[in-house]
Parts: structure tokens; sequence; C-alpha cells
């Protein structure tokens, strides 16, 4: 290709890409400028904004906690895992079955009681199993679902991802879409399909607002302290430890670590540990705060998960929370313009399909593991 | 030379093996002739038999026209589309909206345009192009998994779009719409085969299913409606034959292998891209249409994403860039995978009574403690259905890992003017798995195909045996000078290609 063409190729890409950049933009300005005259001529209910704000702040602390683990498994295995999804589930389902043990010790079998209640009547709500009430129960759970996931992530690269070690991205994504399906449906075997409340109902706090009321309550209160310290702990690990710095040598060039002597297997399996282990806490954590569980919840954030991934650059873990954050917040944000919450969804994937064609390399430019 | 008349015969039945409507066949027909036999032997009635295969032939006909859209994108173009549902939902959708009644009369719910049925059906198919286009656009200089993230996002916003309650019911220039929300769409126009029904010779076919099978008209019609799919699934294989024969396909090839080489070679690759893309999308909803076109409606829920995962099992066992392997893997899959467990079960259900099972799976473990596995296998029974996508998993698992080219991909396709599989070399050293052999078969097939179609295009055919060569990194029978090349072509394929084509667009912003 002579260059003169090519000059005219990458014209041609960059007027277009200007040109759709130009079109968000404006979009963005249009709809803050709509935003903020709304506030001042009481259209927008100040309250009402701050709400949608702290739901989005909430819902984007789980997908920006489930979304460091996707977003390492990307950078240092090198495919996007759709099985990120189900395991957040299956992280759900083993931690809660591990807080109604606690919980609720003697008020049903065992069985029942594992298997996080799946007959209807007999829960949580009825254990009373709430952060406030049974804080044990609720710690121990969480820390079950961080555990049993870590464990059954490297169960799963053991199985699944092992045997194919070194090839390249797509085939590795289709098998993780396998995984995804089998996760999926072993948990509709072992759990039932049934969807079921987990907690009773705690104290809210409201906070005032200008104009009316936002309101938070202990659940909320755990899930971003549990977060925030979740973060803080894998950006501890990976900014002050040996193996953090070995997984920041793999995702930038893995033939080059391999020759440094970094034990790429070992470095792999504890990848899949943090990933498995932060993907499970997240599921728990989403399970505490909208105090119901069921067997696709994790597949529907999924989608959500990569929409933040990408928008912070794959590889960036800060990346991944600060997209999560504005996936969450953008979602809930979405509902001042179209009300109903039917379109909250369709709005972050469409931010997702913007982002990837505008800059594909996300808002942190991606490489680098934290 | 001198050759006895056994291996005689078994080069004849290898000749005859070359021909792959004959593959697709056998493999069907033996797939029929088991299910019928298990059939018989448990005394089932006829009509209940055949109307069994008749409901299998539906679904390997729809999940083959799929497949074979999905071939085109992913076999021949290297497309990586995982949102075939979305595809097929706007086909479907655009069509009944297209066809239903103008004027909603009584419980006929949400109005339409009222188009007659052929021109609605085209229409279906157009939109669901037209929305291919639209995802192709922008999308293809996307990296491979970015592409596919793009593309089961779209269905996903497909489908809550149209599961979505303020789509209800819209207007549009005037003319009153609906997608009816969560609760579908019914199909309050005349059923579009009565076209076919309504001839005096069907009737004379409602006789004669009735005096064979036992059927009545209703079974006649069904039947009659599986032929007619079968018949759209061989015009699709057809024409995506045609086209992966043609010029047109040899460039899509070239894309797949690499895409800078076709580049370099003056072919506008994106141009291409985006011709194939439409294409299959618009082939995609034209089988959602045919899917489910005849039902009494449609509801979002049957565009969950599963379909998608089903058409790619299905091309991943037939094996990508093979149009025959993609019918044979819908025929697998249908009847392995999809049929098979339902099939099994309610077999199982037949010879022995199964008691009741356990309601919870701890009911099913706990006996376990006392030794008695009893209860899990009646739990296991119970839930077979939900195994059923647990064992589809596992497969597509094992087959990225044993084997992903599948039954018969034909990734090492070759269009040299020589028959490179008749070279001495090759017939030693094709041992590893059988792998070598065939493909040599298969190339030398494809060639005298090649040179058919377009004796021509000489520049065309110099490419192609360019490709040709990095492309059959598999078969053992290749120079020595040429293998360190082509590994590293294989592995980085995807990455390369990519990155390359980032920077052109962003600018060089990677290195």
């Amino acid at each position: 290709m002579s260059t003169v063409d090519d000059a005219v190729t990458r014209g041609r890409n960059l007027t277009v890409e200007q040109l759709l950049l130009l079109a968000v933009g404006t979009g963005a300005l249009l709809l803050v400028g709509d935003l903020i005259l709304g506030v001042f001529d009481g259209t927008y209910n100040i309250s009402r904004i701050g709400r949608y704000v702290m739901q989005g702040v909430l819902y984007g602390l789980i997908i920006g906690l489930a979304g460091i683990g996707l977003s390492m498994t990307y950078s240092i295995l090198n495919f996007a895992n759709f099985a990120h999804g189900d395991t957040i589930t299956v992280g759900a389902f083993i931690g809660w079955g591990g807080t109604y043990l606690i919980g609720g010790w003697g008020a049903a079998s065992i069985g029942h009681l594992a298997l996080v209640g799946p007959q209807r009547g007999i829960g949580g709500p009825q254990f009373g199993i709430s952060v406030m009430s049974t804080p044990i129960a609720i710690f121990g759970g969480l820390l079950l679902a961080g555990v049993g996931t870590a464990l059954l992530a490297v169960l799963i690269d053991r199985l699944a991802y092992k045997p194919m070690r070194g090839s390249d991205g797509i085939p590795l994504l289709i098998t993780s879409i396998g995984v995804a399906f089998a996760l999926r449906y072993l948990i509709v075997f072992v759990y039932s399909s049934q969807s079921r409340g987990t907690t009773a109902s705690v104290p809210s706090a409201d906070l005032l607002l200008v104009d009316g009321y936002v309101s938070i309550d202990a659940h909320d209160g755990t899930l971003i302290a549990a977060a925030a310290a979740l973060m803080i702990g894998v950006h501890l690990l990976l900014q002050r430890t040996k193996l953090g710095k070995a997984m920041r040598a793999m995702s930038d060039n893995k033939d080059l670590a391999l020759v440094t002597g970094i034990p790429t297997e070992r470095v792999i399996r504890w990848t899949w540990m943090i990933g498995g282990g932060l993907a499970g806490s997240a599921g728990y954590l989403m399970v505490l705060w909208t105090g119901t569980i069921d067997w696709q919840f994790g597949w529907l954030l999924l989608l959500l998960i990569f929409a933040a991934v990408i928008l912070g650059g794959i590889g960036s873990i800060y990346g991944a929370i600060f997209g999560g954050l504005v996936i969450g917040v953008t979602m809930h944000m979405s509902m001042i313009w179209l009300p109903g919450g039917d379109f909250t969804t369709i709005t972050a994937f469409l931010m997702m399909i913007l982002v990837l064609l505008i800059r594909p390399s996300g808002l942190f430019g991606g490489k680098t593991t934290a | 030379m001198s050759a006895t008349p056994h291996s005689d015969y078994r080069a004849q039945l290898e000749t005859l093996w070359e021909h792959d409507a004959l593959k697709i066949v056998a493999v069907i027909g033996a797939i029929y002739l088991i299910y019928a036999a298990i059939g018989l032997v448990l005394g089932y009635s006829l009509d209940g038999i055949i109307n069994t295969l008749r409901r299998m032939t539906y679904l390997i006909a729809v999940y083959g026209m799929v497949t074979l859209a999905l071939n085109l994108h992913w076999g021949y173009t290297g497309l990586f589309n995982i949102g075939i549902a979305g595809f097929m939902a706007i086909g479907l959708y655009a069509t009944m909206m297209l066809a239903k009644p103008a004027d909603p009369s009584g419980a006929a719910q949400y109005s339409g345009l009222g188009l007659p049925v052929p021109i609605a059906i085209v229409g279906g198919v157009v939109i669901a192009g037209l929305a291919g286009l639209v995802v192709a656009l922008p999308a293809l200089r996307l990296r491979a998994d970015y592409f596919a993230i793009t593309t089961i996002a779209f269905a996903e916003i497909v489908r809550l779009g149209v599961t979505s309650g303020a789509l209800q019911e819209f207007t549009v220039l005037g003319a009153e719409l609906g997608t009816g929300g969560g609760r579908g769409l019914i199909r309050n126009y005349g059923d579009p085969m009565n076209a076919i029904f309504e001839l005096g010779a069907f009737s004379s076919f409602v006789d004669l299913t009735n005096s064979l099978f036992g059927f009545g008209p209703t079974q006649a019609r069904a039947l009659a409606y599986s032929i007619v799919l079968v018949l759209v699934l061989a015009g699709f294989y057809w024409l995506i034959q045609r086209t992966s024969r043609s010029p047109f396909g040899r460039v899509l090839k070239a894309i797949r292998e690499d895409e800078e080489a076709a580049q370099s070679l003056g072919k506008n690759t994106n141009r291409f891209k985006i011709k194939v893309f439409v294409l299959g999308c618009a082939l995609m909803g034209l089988a959602g249409i045919l899917w489910r076109f005849r039902r009494t409606g449609v509801t979002p829920t049957a565009f969950r994403p599963h379909v998608t995962f089903y058409i790619w099992i299905a091309l991943i066992i037939g094996g990508a860039g093979s149009n025959t392997g993609s019918v044979l893997g819908s025929g697998l899959f249908v009847a392995i995978l999809f049929e098979g467990p339902q099939y099994l079960r309610r077999v199982i259900d037949q010879v022995v009574a199964v008691d009741d099972a356990p309601n919870t799976f701890a009911g099913a473990v706990g006996p376990l403690l006392s030794a008695d596995p009893a209860p899990l296998v009646r739990y296991t029974f119970d839930e077979f259905l939900t195994l059923q996508f647990v064992i589809m998993g596992v497969a597509l698992i094992l087959l990225m890992q044993r084997r992903p080219e599948g039954l018969l991909g034909h990734r090492e396709e070759t269009a040299a003017a020589i028959p490179l599989g008749s070279r001495p070399s090759g017939a030693g050293t094709g041992g590893s798995g059988g792998g070598g052999s065939r493909g040599g078969g298969n190339s030398s097939g494809g060639n005298s195909n090649d040179t058919g179609d377009d004796p021509g295009t000489g520049v065309d055919h110099n490419r192609t045996h360019g490709h040709s060569n990095s492309a059959s990194t598999d078969a053992p029978d290749h120079d020595h000078d040429i293998e360190p090349r082509t590994t590293t072509d294989a592995t980085s394929e995807t990455s390369e290609t990519s990155e390359t084509n980032e920077t052109t667009h962003t600018g060089g912003e990677k290195p």
C-alpha cells in the first residue's frame, strides 16, 4: 500500500472517528446542559438525582470489583472470559450457603441451609439474616465466597483452559462460553432455578439533600466498606508484592517474563485465584445489597462488567473500578431522561460500543496491570 | 495397479464419500435410522416416530441455515459474530410488524402495516441486513474479541429493546407499530403456507401421509413445512457454496488468513467484510423468520443468547469453513445434544418406571452418606433438561480442546493450479490423525472446482495460491522453508492484523 493511500485512509478514518467523537461530545454536553437547567427550573428533583447517583455508585462498586478479575485475566491470559459472570453467581451461592449455615443453624436441615434455601418460605428473611443481627454470618459468608470461588476458578483453569495454554484468544473465548453454560446450569442443577430473598430488612438513615432525602441502609454501608477494603487490598498486593510485579511483567510481555525466570504458571494460578476471589466477593455483596439471589444474575452482569473493563482500559484495575463507577452512575442517571428503567442496560451497552468505536484502548489506555 | 477387489471397493467408497451431498445424506440418514429403530423397538406408533423425525428435520433445517450463515461470517471471513440471536430476532419481528393487519380488531393486539406476507418476509430480511450494516460499518475495524463483545451487546440491546414496555406500541411516520413488550406479538394474519396448503395437489399429499403414517391434516401441514425448509436449506447451501467458490469468496478467505496480504493485493477488505457481514445477517434474519413464522406468536425469550450458543456448537462440530460441515454439524447437534437427551429421557421413562425424585439437590445427595445412590440418580433423571445444557457446555469445551477444527474444517483449502494433495511426499506423512490426508483430498476437490468456475482470473489464483501455502500449516507435507513463517503467521494472526489495524485507524497510538 502506498504511503499516500495510507495517509488518505488514515485521514478518512480519523474524520469518521472525530465526527463520532463530536456527536457523542455534543450529546453529552446537551444532556449536561439540560440537567443543569432542569435542576435550576425545578424540572429535576435534586434528591432524585442524588438517589440515582447513590444507587449508581453502589452498583458501580460491584461491577468494578468484579471487573478487576476480568481485567486481570484479560490482560495476562489474553482472552475475554465469558464465564466470569457465572463465576460471580457461583461465588454468591457458595457464600450465602455459608451465611445460612452460620446464621440459620438449627432452623432448618443442613442441606437446605447449604443450598441457600431452595424451598420457599424458609430463608434469610425468616432467619433474620442481616449485617446488623448476624454480622459473623455475613462476614463468614463473604470470606467463604471469596475463598471458594478462588479455588473454583483455579479448578476451572486446570480443567478447561490449561490444556489450551498458548492458543490465541478466540479459541479460549469460545471455550469460556462453554464453561459459562456448564457452570450456569450446574448452578440450576444444584441450587435450583428458584429465585429467593436472602436478607431481613435493616434500618436505614435518610440523608437530607436540598429538596428531599437520600436513604442509605446498613447493607449499602457494608457494600461500600467491603468493596473499598478489597480494592485497597488488591492495590497493595499488586504494587507492593513480587507477585504483583510478576503479573505486570506478564501482562506486558509474556515471553520476556518467561525468559527472566518468572514462574508463569504460578502467576497464572494466582491471577485466577485473585480474580475469582474478587468475583465471588462481588457476587456475595451484590446479593447482600439487592436481597435476592437467582441463578443468572451474574450472567446478566457480565456484559456490564465488560463495558466497565473496556471503558477503563483492559489490564488496568483502576480503570476497571473507574469504569464500573461510570457505568453504574450512567445507567441510573439515564433514568432521568428514559424513565421506567427499561433502558438502563441498553444505555450501558451503547456506551460500551461507543467507547470501543472511539477509543478502543479505554480511558486509562490499558496495558499496565495496576 | 494390482488392486485387490477389496481395496478397489474401498477406494470406490472413498471417492463416493468425497461427494458432500452424500456425506450429509448418509450421516443424517443414519441419525434418523437410529431414532426410528429405537422407536420401533419400543413399539412407538408410526406417526409418533415420523413426527419425531419431522421435528428433527425442521430443527436441522433451521439451525443448518443459521450455521451456514455463520460459516460465511466466521468460517470464511473470520468475523467473530456472537450476536446471531439479535439478527434473527430483527428479521422475525420486522416481518411480523410489517405483516400484521393495520387495523387491530378486538383482541388482535397491536397493529402493523398490513403488507402482504411475501413482501413482509422480504422486508424482514432486508431490515436484518440493514441492522448488519449498522453494526458492521463502525465495528468491523475492531479486534475480533471486541467485535464479538459488540455483536453480543447488540443482540442484547435488541432483545431488551423488544422486551421493554416503552416500545410496546409506537408510531413511526403516522403508522402504528408495536413489539408487544414482554408478552410478544400474536400472529393474526394468514398462515403464509396457505398458498401451498390450498393447492389441489396438497390434499393428495395429506391423503398420502394419512395412508402411509396415519397423519392428520395438521401433521401433514407440518411435514410439508419441514420439506419446504429443507428446500430452503438447500438454497442456502447452494448460495453460500457459490459465494465461497467465487472470486469474491476467495478474497474472503484471504481476509481470514491474512487481511494485510489481501490489502496489499489491492483488495478493499473493509468493503468485502461489510458486504459479507450484511449478507450473513440477512440470511440469519431469514432463518429467524422461517424458524418461528408459523407459530401463533413470538416472545422475546425465544432470542436469548442460547440460540447463538447452539449455532456456534453446531458450527464447531461441523468445522468452521466447511458448508457441508455446517449442515452436518447442525444435524449432529440437533440429534445428539439438542433432541438426544430428551429422547433418551423419554425412552428411559418408558422402559423403567422411575420413582418420584427428591425435590432438592440436598435430598438427592443426603442419602449418599448411607450409600444409597438411588435418590441422586432419580434427581439427575428428573433434572435431565438442565443437565442437557451442562452437557452442551462441556461438549463445546471438549471440542475446542480436542478438535477445534471440527469434523470437516476446510481451513487448509487451497486454490493452487496444481493438485498439491497428490505430491508423493504427502502420501507417506499424512499419518497424524488423518488430518493431512483428508486435507489433501479436499484441496484437490477444491481445485478442480476453482479452475472450473473461473479459469480467467489469473491474479486471484496467484493470490490465493500464496495464501494457501500459509493456510495449510496443519498439513505436514510442506517444505521446510515455509514452515517457520507459517507457524508465526498462524499464532499471531489475530493479534497482528488487529493491532496494525488499530494503528492504522487511530493514528498510531500503539507501537
